[in-house]
């Protein structure tokens, strides 16, 4: 039998279930078009030079793959867990590694949806990316994309492998609006207030605004910080998930 | 060489025994089936063949496989049916069914199983929104999907309606018949009754009964005892003068009465028992005693249940190892 088979049943099981859940579209899909929309249009928040839309458009792509990787993800496994779900597979021949692999390309997917929506509502909007080099841009943000999708499915992961389901559900959410707020992606960490600006730094939400507002808005290099702050979530979070993560 | 066994298997959780050095074998083509009441050590002893516990002592082979150390050879050719839960609630049958077909190398196709398990009606239903007897057959469905050589079932009757129930039960005779070897754990005596060729007891963690469900319920023709269905507060003085002195007729519960002929004489009192009177011929002088009084009867049963050879064997060990209990004799 070829490896592939269950892989592939398996991607095509988890893309069916995340675009037949009604919340997962509103948190995924829902939510960041109308921030976009919203915050592009109703100038609520000062977001610098130039036009709202080249703020709201790196910002709101960030929110949509924290929403997928860490809050969608994160959830469901936390009540596949809590069904039983992951101990009935764990005697199946599908094995741990492509159940994973699976998961992380069914959030792939989703992100792919997911940009496809979002990038033409910027356009719609008046949105321009990039100066002159968007080969470059589209490279830099493609490759924070992959590195925060790890680190929040971590993290969304971890919250998952250790929590009750209604707990990790309520924890997920909560760490949601966090990030939301401390993010970079509906108002600039230049405008939070010192001290918090310092720890939002730290965190991947922001490294990933940043660096996403570096390749598409501005077309400016990516700065080092952000590929460290990203790179170091990557590895942290997946190694802590992995070491703590209970199937049953 | 046993498909399934246990030498000594011992499960602890902290400080408590679950398991206490229970063994066991299960063969090809063969029903084993574990009872006792809650709290025995029956989803233990189960998860350890699974090979999600792994034991504090003993021994358990699988196929010959270490179920923890050689879990990923053993998982293709095991069917498992977890108490509770275990598939995506919003999976409909059909696709989990296909999901669950797509791990194995030769799986029966699902759409069969589909009608098997009698839930074509449902089959674009999510998990989540079908009756608990459909989750059960579902979960069924999904443990002989992969065409298992063994399957290991925890209450895969529990809360199955009586229709359901003969579908659970005509799929696992359909899969020892092919050669698997099916283990199940179940409080329903009468599914174990009619479906294991082999009964273990537990009770506290250890086996306190092992055998067929006849050996356990008395050979056919063995013997004295018969039940019967009636209007309850029957005048039973006559019946015990027809049938024979050291015959006891009781009324167990209202409307169910139950005759009895000792098997032996008792010396103790040194009463003249009845002649030793066949289950056959006291079913008769029952029937026929009855019968002229015009009495409507029903579930007339010759023999003991083996729910009545389960509780006798929990009733004795329970008064072997716990002394208080002496007083609450059945009969």
């Amino acid at each position: 039998m070829s490896p592939f088979r269950p892989f592939a049943a398996q991607v095509g099981a988890e893309t069916y279930m995340t675009l037949r859940r009604g919340e997962t579209l509103l948190l995924t899909v829902g939510i960041p078009v109308a921030f976009l929309v919203f915050f592009s249009t109703s100038h609520v928040v000062s977001t610098g030079p130039g036009p709202a839309v080249s703020f709201y458009v790196p910002g709101i792509l960030a929110l949509a793959i924290m929403s997928t990787a860490m809050v969608s993800l994160g959830i469901a496994t936390g009540f596949e867990r809590g069904y039983g779900v992951l101990k009935r597979l764990g005697s199946t021949p599908l094995g741990r590694p492509r159940l994973l692999g699976a998961k992380i390309t069914t959030v792939f997917f989703v992100e792919v949806v997911q940009a496809a929506v979002l990038v033409p509502v910027g356009y719609a909007l008046g949105w321009h990316p990039g100066h002159g080099h968007a080969g470059a841009g589209a490279a830099d943000a493609l490759a924070a994309a992959v590195l925060a999708t790890v680190a929040f499915g971590g993290i969304g992961l971890f919250l998952a492998g250790v929590l009750r389901a209604e707990v990790n559900l309520a924890a997920a959410n909560g760490l949601y609006l966090v990030l939301l707020l401390l993010g970079g992606m509906v108002v600039p960490v230049a405008k939070l207030p010192g001290a918090l600006a310092g720890v939002a730094r730290e965190l991947p939400a922001a490294a990933l605004s940043e660096a996403l507002h570096a390749a598409l808005g501005t077309g400016g290099p990516v700065p080092d910080a952000a590929w460290v702050t990203l790179g170091a979530w990557a590895v942290g979070s997946s190694v802590l998930s992995t070491l703590t993560f209970r199937w049953e | 060489m046993p498909v399934v066994r246990c030498d000594d298997l011992v499960v602890r959780y902290g400080p408590r025994t679950a398991v206490d050095r229970v063994s066991f074998a299960a063969g090809r083509g063969e029903v084993l089936c574990i009872l006792g009441p809650n709290g025995a050590g029956k989803t233990s002893t189960v998860e350890c063949l699974e090979g999600y516990r792994r034991p504090a002592a003993g021994v358990v082979r699988v196929l010959g496989l270490d179920p923890v150390a050689d879990h990923g050879s053993l998982v293709s050719h095991i069917g498992v049916m977890l108490q509770r839960g275990g598939v995506y609630p919003m999976l409909p049958p059909r696709r989990a069914l296909r999901l669950f077909a797509s791990y194995y190398d030769n799986p029966e196709d699902p759409e069969i199983l589909l009608d098997l398990v009698r839930l074509r009606p449902v089959a674009r239903t999510p998990w989540r929104r079908l009756s608990g007897g459909e989750q059960a057959r579902l979960s069924l469905a999904l443990a002989l999907v992969g065409r298992p050589d063994v399957l290991l079932l925890d209450e895969p009757t529990a809360g199955v309606d009586p229709e359901g129930r003969l579908a659970v039960r005509e799929l696992i005779r359909a899969a020892r018949d092919r050669g698997a070897c099916v283990l199940l754990t179940t409080h329903e005596l009468n599914e174990a009754e009619r479906l294991a060729d082999r009964v273990l007891v537990l009770a506290r963690g250890s086996v306190v009964a092992e055998g067929s469900p006849a050996s356990l319920m008395g050979e056919p023709g063995t013997s004295r005892e018969v039940a019967f269905g009636a209007p309850p507060g029957l005048d039973l003085e006559p019946l015990r003068s027809v049938i024979g002195r050291g015959v006891t007729v009781t009324e167990e519960e209202p409307g169910r009465y139950r005759v009895e002929a000792p098997v032996f004489p008792e010396a103790a009192t040194g009463e003249t028992v009845a002649p030793d009177i066949t289950s056959g011929a006291l079913a008769a002088a029952v029937t026929s005693w009855l019968a002229e009084r015009d009495v409507a009867f029903r579930d007339l049963r010759v023999g003991r249940s083996l729910e009545d050879a389960y509780l006798d064997v929990l009733r004795s060990h329970d008064e072997a190892t716990d002394p208080y209990l002496d007083g609450r004799r059945r009969r």
